[in-house]
C-alpha cells in the first residue's frame, strides 16, 4: 500500500482547492442537502484530508452522497470548495481496477421513458473511472 | 442579432420542448440560433478534476469554434451551460491547463475568451425584459409561476455569474415581463437530486418534495425550470403536485406562439 499521507497529498493537489484555509466554522455541512446521509460530514471531510487520512475517506459513503450542488462551495467563507475535496477523493476511488460504481449492463432495466440523456451521462461521470 | 447555439443532447431528445420553443420565440424576438455542425456532449457534470482534463475537451472544442465564428455562444440546459461556462472560466484563468490542451491537439489551442450565454441572459441582456413585455401578446395573466433555479444556473456564483446565487430574480423577472405573478420561495436554489435519483430515488423524492412543498405554501401554482433533470425529478418524485415545464413553453406561449404538437415534459 501506497503512503497514506502521501496519497491524501497527491489528492490534495489534484482537487485544486486549500484544505488549510479551512476555519472549521461548518458551514458547508449546514448547507449540504445530503448532510444527513454522509457518513464523513462535508466538514469532517476536510479535516480528514488535512490529517492525510485519505483511507477512510476512501471508503466513506460520503463520495457517492455528494450530488455536486456546489452550495457548499458558494457558502464558505473561505473558498475551500469542499465539493472539489471530495471529487478528488472521488476521482481516486472510480479510478482504482475494479472502482466502478456502474455497469452498463444493468441500466437499461432502470430507464423509463421520461429519463434524460442528462441523467446517464451525469452518472458516468461520477460513477465510472 | 446571431448567437452560436449549442443545444446538448437532452434537448435533441427527452426535451425537444425546451429547445423548439427557444427557437421560434427567438425568431419572434428578432434573433437567430444558429446551431453549429458536429457539437459533442458537454458531459453533464463539470470535471472538477485538475487532472480531468479530457472531459474538458468537448466544451473547448464548441468554445473554440465560437470564438472563429466571432459570436457568443447560447445554451438552454442548465447543465450545458455549468459546465461550458466552467470549462471557459478555467481555460481562461489556467495557463498550464491552456498548455496541456495544445500538447493533447493543437486545435484544443484557445485562450477562454467566449463569450457564454445562457437564453434567458440574451432575454435579459441582450433583447431585454422591457422588451420581450412589448413582444407579449397573450400575457400570462393570474398565473401565479414559482421559478426552481436549481444549482447549476447560479453556483459557484463567482463563475456562473448568472445572477446573484441566494437571492436571484432573473426567472422571476421573466415570469413579470410575461405578464403573470412571480412567486418567490426559499428552496427555488436548492438541489433536485441531479443524478442521484438513478440509484437512489428516495434522495431525490426528499429534496423535490421540499422544494415543491415550499413553493406550494408560497402560493406558486405551477413550476418553471431550465434543466431537464430537474424537470424529470420533480415530476417523477412529485407526481402532480404542482406542474412543472420549461420557461421556453410559457415564453412561447405568452408570445402567441404555437405551443401544440410537442409533448410536455
Amino acid at each position: 500500500m501506497l503512503n497514506p499521507a502521501f496519497e491524501a497529498k497527491e489528492l490534495l493537489l489534484n482537487s485544486g482547492t486549500l484544505a488549510e484555509k479551512c476555519m472549521k466554522c461548518g458551514r458547508c455541512s449546514a448547507s449540504c442537502p445530503s448532510y444527513g446521509e454522509m457518513d464523513i460530514r462535508p466538514h469532517q471531510f476536510v479535516s480528514y484530508l488535512q490529517r492525510g487520512d485519505a483511507e477512510s475517506l476512501l471508503s466513506s459513503t460520503t463520495l457517492w452522497k455528494c450530488l455536486a450542488c456546489f452550495a457548499c462551495v458558494q457558502r464558505c467563507p473561505r473558498g475551500v470548495a469542499p465539493a472539489q475535496l471530495i471529487e478528488a477523493v472521488r476521482l481516486a476511488s472510480i479510478r482504482q481496477q475494479g472502482g466502478d460504481r456502474i455497469n452498463p449492463d444493468d441500466i437499461p432495466a432502470e430507464i423509463d421513458n421520461e429519463m434524460p440523456q442528462q441523467l446517464l451521462v451525469a452518472a458516468f461521470r461520477k460513477y465510472k473511472g | 442579432m446571431v448567437f452560436d447555439y449549442y443545444p446538448g443532447c437532452t434537448l435533441k431528445t427527452k426535451a425537444k420542448e425546451l429547445d423548439i420553443y427557444a427557437r421560434k420565440a427567438a425568431e419572434k424576438l428578432g434573433f437567430e440560433l444558429r446551431e453549429f455542425e458536429e457539437w459533442q456532449c458537454c458531459g453533464a457534470v463539470y470535471p472538477m478534476g485538475v487532472d480531468a482534463v479530457a472531459g474538458k475537451t468537448p466544451s473547448v472544442r464548441a468554445l473554440k469554434v465560437s470564438q472563429d465564428n466571432g459570436r457568443a455562444l447560447v445554451t438552454l440546459c442548465s447543465a450545458c451551460h455549468h459546465v461550458l461556462k466552467r470549462v471557459n472560466h478555467k481555460v481562461e484563468e489556467d495557463a498550464a491547463l491552456r498548455a496541456t490542451l495544445t500538447a493533447y491537439d493543437d486545435e484544443l489551442t484557445y485562450d477562454g475568451k467566449t463569450e457564454v450565454l445562457h437564453f434567458l441572459e440574451v432575454l435579459r441582456d441582450k433583447v431585454g425584459f422591457d422588451k420581450l413585455a412589448d413582444a407579449v401578446t397573450n400575457p400570462l395573466t393570474g398565473r401565479k409561476i414559482g421559478a426552481y433555479y436549481g444549482c447549476l444556473l447560479l453556483r459557484p456564483g463567482a463563475v456562473m455569474a448568472f445572477d446573484d446565487p441566494e437571492n436571484p430574480s432573473i426567472i422571476e423577472d421573466f415570469i413579470k415581463a410575461l405578464g403573470a405573478t412571480p412567486v418567490k420561495y426559499a428552496m427555488r436554489n436548492e438541489c433536485c437530486g441531479g443524478y442521484i435519483s438513478l440509484g437512489e430515488p428516495e434522495m431525490s423524492s426528499r429534496m423535490c418534495h421540499k422544494m415543491v412543498d415550499d413553493a406550494k405554501g408560497q402560493g406558486a401554482e405551477e413550476l418553471i425550470t431550465a434543466c431537464p433533470l430537474c424537470a424529470y425529478n420533480v415530476k417523477k418524485q412529485t407526481g402532480d403536485g404542482l406542474p412543472i415545464t420549461y420557461f421556453t413553453k410559457i415564453l412561447a406561449e405568452a408570445l402567441g406562439l404555437d405551443v401544440e404538437g410537442v409533448q410536455p415534459c
